[in-house]
């Protein structure tokens, strides 16, 4: 885990993978990428590697991991560079991590590299920190799988130095960068977000290690074992907001998470298009996410959503926070938040804020 | 727009205000912080000396372990040496030495140790300040177990009393921290029973102390760029850290409200605040429910904030939007009555309240 490009990964992945075949290990690199860094190519001398794939689209070859071949060849352990790669059209598996799932099912082993940016539930934070919405990102659950998360770490000054020494980037691409993703106070940022996740990631391991009576001591315990939440779906934009941070808490406090939509009753037909298809899009990615989903009829939202959470016995309700136009107030919108938050008296009603990244030049 | 004009961005601050502490101190102070012996911080530190040799750097090694694994040695072989002066088992860098060489940067490999009786100063971190104040900078490295304020939880998690540490504030001082992590242990295939026990608790020992050590260095970066950012009157609205304030009102029940959030700030790492607005008129009754909430906050690890504002509502967002909050808790109670009357719904204010911030309303 890192938190840039640059910092490493990549070098100290290949390191490992030295380190388990001096030891008799027998690993493969099933692909990798030395963006012309001559420390990390030299990290390959007399490792095997295994050839990539040319796939043709769209009249242009690209080259992906051959996972056929990796399958085939069945080493031990497989080093995968790029985790949150998007395979070309055409490929048999969309991810590379679903590529990587393969691999694992398969019994081999993997070690494998991706910054914290990637990470889907991080993904509104990150475009509030640095401005850029970052469109290649890894569900939580399948890091969560890992067995170990290791954060490679590098001060964001050595980072600028490497780049103006040009060793991450060529020079001229290195410019570029440093005018955008690489200013020293997004990095900074970035750089506490990783340090965060990963002891994360640790205490999750920790705590799933542990018996379960002994992980919260006293209230604490009372209060947080049996959270159940709930996050509200519509058609609205900032759902998918909402999604991904009733997620990130629900991980964090261990609680079970529920996605549910509430449609007039017998009137899903006459609902526009557009609507149907943000709100079943909303319901997919909440999906995959691994968010159980519902379906409620009704004529008004808030009165069908909190009946659902009381005999779900739901604790914390989350709601997207109606987007803001100077000219026009989303009256209705702001009228359901209202109405949940005035009926859920015996419920936390979280109102999740958007996290655009205005007047952050 | 002409370079005078400019608006200074949070970068520009940032380099300004390292540059005014470089100049006070001298020398530069870089830190690698790791959670174990064997981890890889002597290694990683030397190797960084070594990159910076050849890049023509004149930098010396004034401190390392007694015992150092075969590749660390490795290194050492090609590097300048200041020797330890001796007293017994009890060596210090010898100060006067480095300063008298004055070396562009040393090296001081694990900087927890007290010095012998009659020295200099009584300890090794005491005798890095004065190099550094000699405008020679320092590499130092340190394991999260000696850090003097984390010495309780450290004796928690391992049973073992650390009496030689070095104090968190020298820590946040350095100029850089850089983390040297590393996965806990290697599983245990073979041994019997009870020795696959024994390894499985000291793994779990070591991943609460790698977990100490990862939060330790959030907090330091977390630290060093408010800092520069408040001194130079930039709110902090970056995000990377949550910050949860919960608002506290006479009336309002606050002790499930503050128990929740201590939970949370503590699953996130985060930081507790908890915030009172002051009202003109407030009965001695009300004065006393008020000081034992705060009191609740408080016992909580909350940092207790009293704001004045004509309208609370007001006060509230501008002080949250002043300090990069990310989570507001509020009562339900706070809707009606008093404040509701007078001030309109507070909630749907909040509702509108302002981006990045997430607004958590509790039951009463």
């Amino acid at each position: 885990m890192g938190y840039a490009a640059g910092v490493g990964k990549t070098y100290q992945m290949l390191e490992e993978a030295r380190e388990l075949k001096a030891h008799g290990v027998d690993v493969a690199i099933g692909y990798f990428e030395s963006h012309g860094r001559p420390d990390t190519i030299a990290k390959t001398e007399g490792m095997e590697l295994i050839p990539r794939k040319r796939i043709e689209y769209r009249g242009s070859a690209f080259e992906e991991m051959d996972t056929e071949a990796i399958l085939a060849r069945n080493p031990q352990v497989c080093a995968v560079d790029e985790f949150p790669h998007t395979n070309v059209p055409g490929s048999d598996r969309t991810k590379r991590w679903e590529d990587v799932e393969r691999m694992l099912d398969a019994g081999i082993d993997v070690l494998t590299t991706m910054n914290v940016q990637h990470l889907e539930s991080l993904n509104d934070q990150v475009w509030y920190i640095t401005g850029v919405r970052v469109r290649e990102t890894i569900p939580d659950w399948v890091v969560h799988q890992a067995d170990e998360v290791v954060m490679i770490d590098l001060t964001p000054q050595a980072l600028l130095h490497r780049l103006e020494r040009g060793v991450v980037y060529g020079r001229e691409k290195a410019e570029r960068a440093m005018r955008n993703f690489f200013r020293e106070s997004t990095l900074v940022a970035l750089r506490e977000l990783a340090l965060r996740e990963t002891a994360h990631e640790v205490e999750h391991r920790t705590i799933a290690e542990t018996a379960p009576a002994a992980r919260h001591a006293g209230v604490a315990a009372a209060i947080f074992e049996r959270q159940k939440i709930l996050v509200l779906i519509t058609a609205d934009p900032t759902t998918a907001m909402a999604i991904r941070r009733t997620k990130r808490i629900g991980d964090f406090l261990g609680a079970e998470c529920f996605a549910v939509a509430v449609q007039r009753a017998g009137d899903a037909g006459a609902m526009p298009e557009a609507e149907r298809e943000a709100i079943e899009r909303h319901l997919n990615f909440a999906r995959n996410l691994r968010i159980e989903t519902r379906v409620l009829e009704g004529d008004q939202t808030a009165p069908v959503l909190i009946d659902f959470a009381r005999r779900n016995r739901i604790t914390q309700i989350f709601v997207a926070r109606p987007r803001q136009r100077r000219w026009r107030l989303p009256l209705l919108a702001r009228d359901t938040v209202q109405s949940i938050v005035n009926l859920a008296k015996d419920m936390q009603v979280v109102i999740v804020s958007d996290r655009e990244p205005a007047g952050r030049a | 727009m002409t370079p005078e004009t400019r608006r200074k961005t949070p970068d520009d601050f940032l380099r300004e205000a390292q540059a005014e502490e470089r100049a006070a101190r001298g020398g530069r102070l870089k830190i690698f912080l790791g959670y174990a012996s064997g981890a890889g911080k002597s290694f990683r530190m030397l190797d960084e000396v070594r990159r910076r040799r050849e890049r023509g750097q004149d930098i010396v090694v004034a401190a390392v372990q007694p015992r150092v694994p075969p590749e660390v040695q490795a290194l050492l072989r090609n590097l300048e040496v200041v020797p330890l002066k001796s007293a017994g088992d009890h060596p210090a860098i010898d100060v006067d030495a480095l300063i008298r060489r004055r070396p562009a940067a040393c090296v001081v490999d694990a900087l927890a140790y007290d010095n012998p009786p009659g020295s200099r100063n009584a300890t090794r971190w005491q005798d890095v300040r004065d190099v550094l104040e000699a405008g020679i900078n320092v590499i130092g490295s340190i394991n999260i177990q000696y850090v003097a304020e984390l010495s309780e939880q450290v004796e928690a998690i391992t049973g073992k009393h650390v009496t030689q540490t070095v104090p968190v504030e020298f820590i946040k001082s350095a100029d850089e921290i850089e983390l040297v992590d590393a996965p806990a242990g290697q599983p245990m295939v073979e041994g019997s029973a009870e020795e696959q026990l024994d390894a499985a608790r000291s793994e779990q020992r070591l991943s609460k102390l790698r977990e100490l050590a990862l939060v330790l260095a959030a907090d330091v970066v977390d630290h060093q760029l408010n800092e520069y950012l408040e001194r130079h009157g930039i709110g902090h609205s970056i995000g990377a850290q949550e910050r949860i304030m919960v608002c506290i009102t006479p009336r309002a029940n606050a002790g499930a409200m503050i128990e929740t959030a201590r939970v949370i700030a503590e699953r996130f790492h985060g930081e507790l605040i908890a915030a009172y607005v002051n009202q003109p008129e407030i009965s001695p009754a009300g004065r006393a429910a008020l000081e034992e909430r705060l009191a609740i906050a408080r016992a909580a690890g909350a940092r207790v904030e009293i704001l004045d504002g004509d309208d609370p509502v007001d006060a509230i967002l501008e002080f949250a939007e002043g300090h990069g909050i990310t989570q507001l808790f509020i009562g339900h109670s706070q809707r009606s009555g008093l404040w509701q009357r007078i001030w309109g719904n507070p909630v749907d204010k909040l509702i509108r309240g302002t981006p990045g911030m997430d607004v958590r309303v509790f039951p009463q």
